[in-house]
């Protein structure tokens, strides 16, 4: 019978396509959206990301997120160090500095400053120069990206010369990072150079990175930093997940997303009800038919189901595929974040089985009550 | 209630066994309170096997609702209906519908076929619905079709069909599944008079068999020749049966 189903379905092509598309626009429109909803939480803890080589993240216990730098005295190192199980522990600054632009222009910088001695937390994908250079004199690494933003169209020089904070810094190398949420440039120091870029305040270390003995667990030890020192001790991974807390949970951004994806969802819902209320409508006579000829309402139910799971498999298809076309159609020179991670493909399609059971449901009780005699009627 | 005068006669002569249709006081009513329609007023009629049965009567009297309700789509406010041996009245929905698939075959006026399936998938639906597997139904269904002279029309669609052949691939539906009991409402008023009278010629030639009942609405007098019995119906009665010319020249079964 469900071959039967498809063929009544497929031979009534405008309103199949009516509802196909009702269900690939509603799909589209919630892969995308949750996609770049994703691609915008990525970037969130893409500073995280990318300093690699610490299991452990140490910070005053007020900081919520990555860019919510509360500094700590450098005192607090030791402190660290101090702690059982701890393995190593490392400065690390992070802020914002003001660099200068040739023509006299600023451009808002993130400034990470790195241990001197192990410069732990440095770039992993240099694309000019190489992180030794960093010890040079007024040396720093810059963002490819950063580096377009600062100087569009010129191409890259080592050696060159800029000021930050007013203080000379010269360019030794040019990485690869991942885009960051405010798209600054990022700017990679030593700790101690990063510190003298810093406006001149009591306290300027703004985390402790760490690592565990290879016989204990991250998790452990961190507990036992915050206890024996009263800063707030996370491995990364915890650290990662309370970045994107704060962002879900304190700014506006899930709501907006929320919204376009629920009305998505509403206009999809809509759409694709409409059209298979239509058709159910347009066919009542064709299942009267097979109701008299002993169809039963099982059967009939079946039926109704196939064919709105078949237009939602269609449907869920070439949304969350148009959806893909366009996060890779727009890779590398939109200033939109596309992530697309198999969470939200399942997520799509679980509205888009919501849609179509919604979308059947009028229709089924439609035709569960339609009356096998009506086919003796003109 | 009337009795015709010459049913009893003619009746009596064959075992109540013997009969496909039994139908006793069946009345029928729609809607209630003041907008009461009684429909039937209270039917007897017996159709034996093997026979062809012509219902006929001015638009309106309730030959549909009497056919419904014999053909099992349609339950009667009163009275008892016993189709091949078994009380529809006391079926439930699920074994009538059971009843439907497996003994019925249907004739519609306006034909009813499912306009995306072609030919011969709209005349295996039977046998489909039955739960055989498609390549099997497809074949016995193009068998039938081709008894019927539609061989090379299988894989057209109904909408590329004439009327009369449209109502050549329900013929074949209707008796795809090998029923006991046919059912035809007004199956040539849709048609001109050739296709009507060839649609008729071939019901009464491959429909009308030893153990299968068979009853066919319709006003048009032109098809009576191919009546065992005709049962003139008025305003919710049966007011006459008569022998028809079909039974009378012995070509009947
Ligand atoms: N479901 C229904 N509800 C109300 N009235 C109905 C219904 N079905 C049939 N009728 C009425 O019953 C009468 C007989 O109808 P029908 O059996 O179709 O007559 P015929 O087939 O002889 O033309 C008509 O007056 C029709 O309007
Ligand atoms: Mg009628």
């Amino acid at each position: 019978m469900l071959w039967i189903a498809w063929k009544m379905l497929i031979g009534n092509r405008a309103k199949y396509l009516g509802i196909v598309f009702g269900v690939a626009f509603a799909a589209l429109l919630i892969a995308q959206q949750a996609s770049i909803f994703c691609g915008l939480m990525s970037l969130t803890v893409s500073q995280i990301l990318d300093i690699e080589g610490a299991g452990i993240w140490v910070m005053d216990r007020n900081v919520r997120y990555v860019d919510d730098i509360k500094p700590l005295p450098d005192t607090d190192l030791y402190r660290v160090k101090g702690v059982p199980g701890v393995d190593w522990a490392v400065r690390l600054y992070k802020g914002i500095a003001r660099a200068r632009v040739d023509e006299g222009s600023y451009e808002q910088v993130i400034l990470l400053g790195l241990d001197d001695a192990t410069l732990v937390g440095a770039p992993t994908h240099m694309v000019h120069g190489s992180i030794a250079d960093l010890r040079s004199p007024d040396a720093v690494i810059m963002d490819v990206a950063g580096h377009k933003r600062m100087w569009p169209g010129e191409p890259y020089r080592a050696g060159r010369v800029f000021e930050m904070n007013d203080r000379r810094a010269v360019i030794v190398g040019l990485t690869q990072t991942r885009r960051t949420f405010q798209s600054f440039p990022v700017i990679y120091t030593r700790y101690s150079q990063a510190v003298r870029y810093a406006p001149a305040e009591r306290k300027v270390l703004s985390f402790v990175l760490a690592d565990a003995l290879p016989n204990e667990s991250p998790g452990t030890v961190a507990a036992r930093i915050e206890a024996q020192t009263g800063l707030l001790a996370i491995t990364r991974q915890d650290f990662l997940r309370k970045t994107i807390r704060y962002y879900l949970l304190q700014t506006g951004i899930p709501v907006n997303f929320a919204v376009t994806v629920l009305l998505g969802f509403l206009v999809g819902t809509a759409i694709a009800g409409q059209t298979f209320y239509l058709f159910i409508v347009e066919n009542i006579r064709q299942f009267g038919a097979l109701k008299a000829m002993g169809t039963g309402n099982g059967t009939i139910l079946l039926m109704v189901l196939a064919q709105a799971l078949q237009v939602g498999v269609v449907g869920f298809g070439i949304g969350v595929g148009m959806a893909a076309l366009f996060g890779w159609s727009i890779q590398g020179f939109s200033k939109l974040a596309f992530f697309m991670p198999w969470q939200v493909i399942v997520i799509t399609a679980a509205a888009v089985f919501l849609i179509v059971l919604l979308a059947s449901l009028l229709s089924i009780r439609r035709v569960l009550v339609v009356d096998p005699a009506i086919v003796f009627r003109g | 209630m009337t009795t015709p005068p010459d049913t009893d006669q003619f009746l009596s002569a064959e075992s109540a066994a013997a009969m496909a249709v039994r139908v006793r006081g069946v009345t029928k009513e729609f809607g209630a309170g003041d907008a009461i329609a009684r429909v039937l007023r209270g039917v007897d009629l017996d159709i034996p096997y093997g026979e062809l049965l012509m219902l006929v009567g001015p638009s309106g009297c309730g030959k549909t609702t009497l056919v419904s309700i014999i053909a099992g789509t349609l339950g009667p406010s009163a009275g008892e209906v016993t189709v091949l041996g078994r009380d529809l009245v006391a079926m439930g929905h699920a074994a009538k519908v059971r009843f439907r698939r497996e003994h019925v075959g249907f004739i519609f006026q306006s034909f009813n076929l499912l306009p995306a399936l072609t030919s011969v998938e709209n005349a295996a639906v039977p046998l489909v619905i039955a739960g055989w597997r498609r390549r099997k139904a497809l074949e016995v269904a193009a068998d039938l079709l081709d008894q019927l002279g539609l061989g090379d029309r299988l894989t057209h669609l109904p909408g590329e069909l004439s009327g009369g052949q449209q109502q050549r691939v329900a013929i074949a539906r209707a008796l795809v599944h090998d029923p006991k009991l046919l059912v035809c409402d007004e199956p040539t008023s849709a048609l001109d008079a050739e296709n009507g009278r060839i649609t008729m010629e071939l019901i009464s030639r491959i429909a009308v068999q030893r153990d299968r009942a068979v009853i066919v609405v319709t006003h048009d007098s032109r098809v009576y020749a191919h009546a065992d019995r005709i049962a003139s119906m008025e305003d919710g009665r049966i007011e006459s049966v008569a022998v028809g010319p079909r039974k009378q020249s012995g070509t009947g079964a």
